[in-house]
């Protein structure tokens, strides 16, 4: 390497401390990172590479698709059961059955309340999801599967409606659903999720030392899969739950 | 032939005996008379077609595929798991892999909305909400920041998932194969972020696909700042369209749905998104009826891949045992095996690269007299995690979870060197 050049790799390796990158380069500079310490703040405030360009309001909108539990995301407009009754007929009830109960082995969407201990728990919209804000987030990001981003906001309210209606959770065929009432419905599920909890529940898993020699007097087999036979080339195929 | 004298019983004795001391596995009832003189190998005392002819010239291959003869190293499907093959998942044929790079072909494959098909000039990657200065930025615009080079395991949260009540799947494709390991080359996520400047209220990032299915997941902003990569290569060249083409994130360690694929937005908030895919699924229902959200984190896990139902031991006397282990926690420690059933148990022979959260290659050297075999492997990784038994996780958990069953497997060698997937107590 020349002399001249020096500085100027210095400064460039530099500039990458301070940004955190691996710590092969974080060492090699390390000198220089201490200097540059405050600046290892995640939230840095400058652009630092002059990458990118600033995206347009008319770009987030076009992209901003997602809706949040707290409502954030959804776009003004209604729709009623009966509306979205006639909607799901038309787009939906091919796959999802006239009443979302499933046709084949498309989704079930409606149904399944309590079932959640059963030893086959049937997870659907009213019976496991939690937040109805998914219900609208995902209509608008990905159905009609192989038709996604069609619908109107409006249709996807009345849609949305219908599905609440399916489930039993609002009664009315009248029923208007708008970005206005939105968060005041909530699932029946809502409460029963829990964030990871592995670390404590499943905390037996870690820094046993395991028995190596002579560890049990028997063994027996107990399930075979060869049984069952439902590994592709074999002839049956299951029903799936 | 018919002229040579008929062996005797004494002499056709001593041929089994050398037959199976040189571990040949011909068929013994044929032609014992052909063992007392053996006879030379046309193979080798006569001149082959690959010997003589030319062969293809360097321009037939512009991008090479595997010889004709690995035609049945593929991914494969299992039909009758799915509604539709858009919304589905293939599996990475364990068996037939060594090392711990999983050739871009293989890679099991699982899409929400089919393969999108973009053109990379058409790519756009948008970084807005909590911060600074909402982004746009095109390949060529990624493509001019400083990259890094990782090796990672991807996991399907759902790898195993069909075990949870019992062995079903008869190989480790099938059981296992929800897995893959490449390097992948890629921008650090957090100089994505630095270029837009987090809010000091961000908390959580939302990665959306530009697929048909807008794969959308919730990202702790921690996690991104760490060690998630946003990748444009794996094994060395741009990804395949499968796996993401142009533009995915890797995030070590952590389950597969959250590696959003053709990512497109990132959008920067102070709580989750509570998406379809983290709520109606990738939540992991108990025993009581309640459910684990947020579960990122694949725990240590391994298998057998050699002996397994689909690659059966064909000699006695000498074998190679082979197997993978890995951990989203970390390294691999050690790896533990049995071919009792657990009786007994001898610490493998790891050999390669031990990367963090990275397949980890294992063997054992093993001979073998043709005796039932009951095989387990079990992992231990760097945080001191011991991979469980299938009935400790249920203990735990109950049967219904689907997602990150990381339990023992074990596979059952029987006399004429046939396996199969058991559950043993």
């Amino acid at each position: 390497m020349s002399r001249s050049l020096k500085p100027v790799l210095l400064a460039g390796l530099a500039g990458l401390a301070i940004l955190g990158t691996g710590p092969l380069i974080a060492q090699t500079a390390k000198p220089q990172a201490k200097a540059a310490a405050p600046a290892q703040a995640p939230a840095a405030k400058a652009p630092m590479l002059g990458l990118g360009r600033p995206a347009l309001p008319e770009e987030i909108k076009a992209w901003d698709i997602a809706v949040r539990p707290d409502g954030k995301g959804l776009p003004p407009g209604k729709g009623t059961v009966k509306q979205g009754d006639e909607i799901f007929q038309a787009q939906c009830a091919s796959c999802h059955g006239e009443f979302g109960q499933g046709n084949g082995r498309w989704p079930v969407l409606a149904g399944g309340v309590g079932s959640l201990t059963a030893d086959r728990p049937e997870k659907t919209i009213g019976s496991f999801w939690p937040d109805l804000s998914t219900v609208y987030d995902y209509i608008r990001r990905a159905m009609p599967y192989g038709n996604a981003q069609s619908l109107s906001p409006d249709e996807i309210y009345a849609l949305t409606a219908y599905l609440l209606y399916l489930n039993d959770i609002v009664k009315d065929e009248e029923f208007e659903l708008s970005d206005k009432n939105f968060t005041s419905v909530k699932l029946p599920n809502a409460a029963a999720f829990y964030d990871d909890d592995r670390e404590t529940t499943e905390k037996a898993f870690w820094g046993k030392e395991p028995c190596m020699k002579d560890c049990k007097a028997e063994v027996k087999i107990t399930g075979r899969a060869a049984v069952l036979d439902v590994t592709p080339d074999s002839k049956s195929a299951p029903k799936v739950d | 032939m018919s002229s040579e004298p008929q062996a005797g019983p004494l002499s056709r004795r001593r041929f089994l005996g050398v037959a199976g001391a040189a571990g040949a596995g011909l068929a013994a009832s044929t032609l014992p008379a052909r063992a007392q003189a053996p006879t030379p190998d046309p193979l080798i005392t006569e001149v082959q077609d690959w010997n003589r002819y030319l062969g293809e010239g360097v321009d037939k291959r512009p991008y090479g595929t595997p010889s004709r003869f690995e035609k049945h190293v593929m991914r494969r499907d299992v039909s009758w798991l799915t509604a539709s093959p858009e919304s589905s998942v293939n599996f990475t044929p364990l068996h037939e892999l060594d090392g711990i790079i999983t050739p871009s072909g293989l890679c099991f494959e699982r899409h929400h909305g089919g393969i999108a098909d973009i053109d990379p000039a058409n790519h756009r990657l948008m970084i807005h909400g909590l911060v600074e200065k909402p982004l746009v930025f095109t390949m060529e615009d990624i493509k001019r920041m400083p990259r890094q080079n990782h090796v990672h395991f991807l996991e399907c949260a759902a790898n195993s998932g069909m075990e949870w009540r019992g062995a079903q799947l008869n190989g480790c494709q099938f059981t296992h194969g929800m897995v893959h390991n490449v390097m992948y080359t890629g921008v650090p996520l957090k100089l994505l972020l630095a270029e837009a400047g987090l809010k000091p209220n961000a908390k959580w990032l939302m990665l959306e696909g530009a697929d048909s299915s807008g794969m959308n997941r919730s990202l702790p902003v921690m996690k991104a700042l760490d060690d998630v990569l946003i990748a444009f290569a794996m094994n060395g060249e741009a990804l395949r369209p499968e796996q993401g083409y142009p533009l995915r994130a890797v995030v070590p360690g952590w389950e597969g749905n959250i590696w959003v694929k053709w990512l497109r937005r990132i959008e920067v908030g102070d709580m989750p998104w509570q998406a379809r895919e983290e709520t109606s699924k990738y939540t992991d229902l108990l025993a009581d009826g309640r459910s684990r959200r947020y579960t990122f984190i694949m725990d240590a896990k391994s298998v057998v891949t050699n002996p397994s139902p689909q690659a059966p031991l064909k000699h006695k006397g000498r074998n190679v045992l082979s197997g993978l282990a890995w951990s989203g926690r970390g390294t691999i420690k050690r790896v533990d095996v049995t071919l009792d059933g657990g009786k007994n148990w001898q610490s493998a022979r790891i050999d390669g690269p031990v990367l963090d959260k990275s397949l980890t290659r294992f063997y054992v050297d093993f001979d073998w007299a043709g005796q039932d075999l009951l095989i387990q492997s079990r992992a231990m990784d760097s945080t001191g995690y011991v991979q469980p038994t299938k009935q400790e996780l249920r203990k735990v958990r109950g049967a219904n979870s689907i997602y990150h069953n990381n339990g023992i497997q074990t596979w059952h060698v029987k006399a004429n060197g046939e396996t199969e997937n058991v559950e043993i107590a």
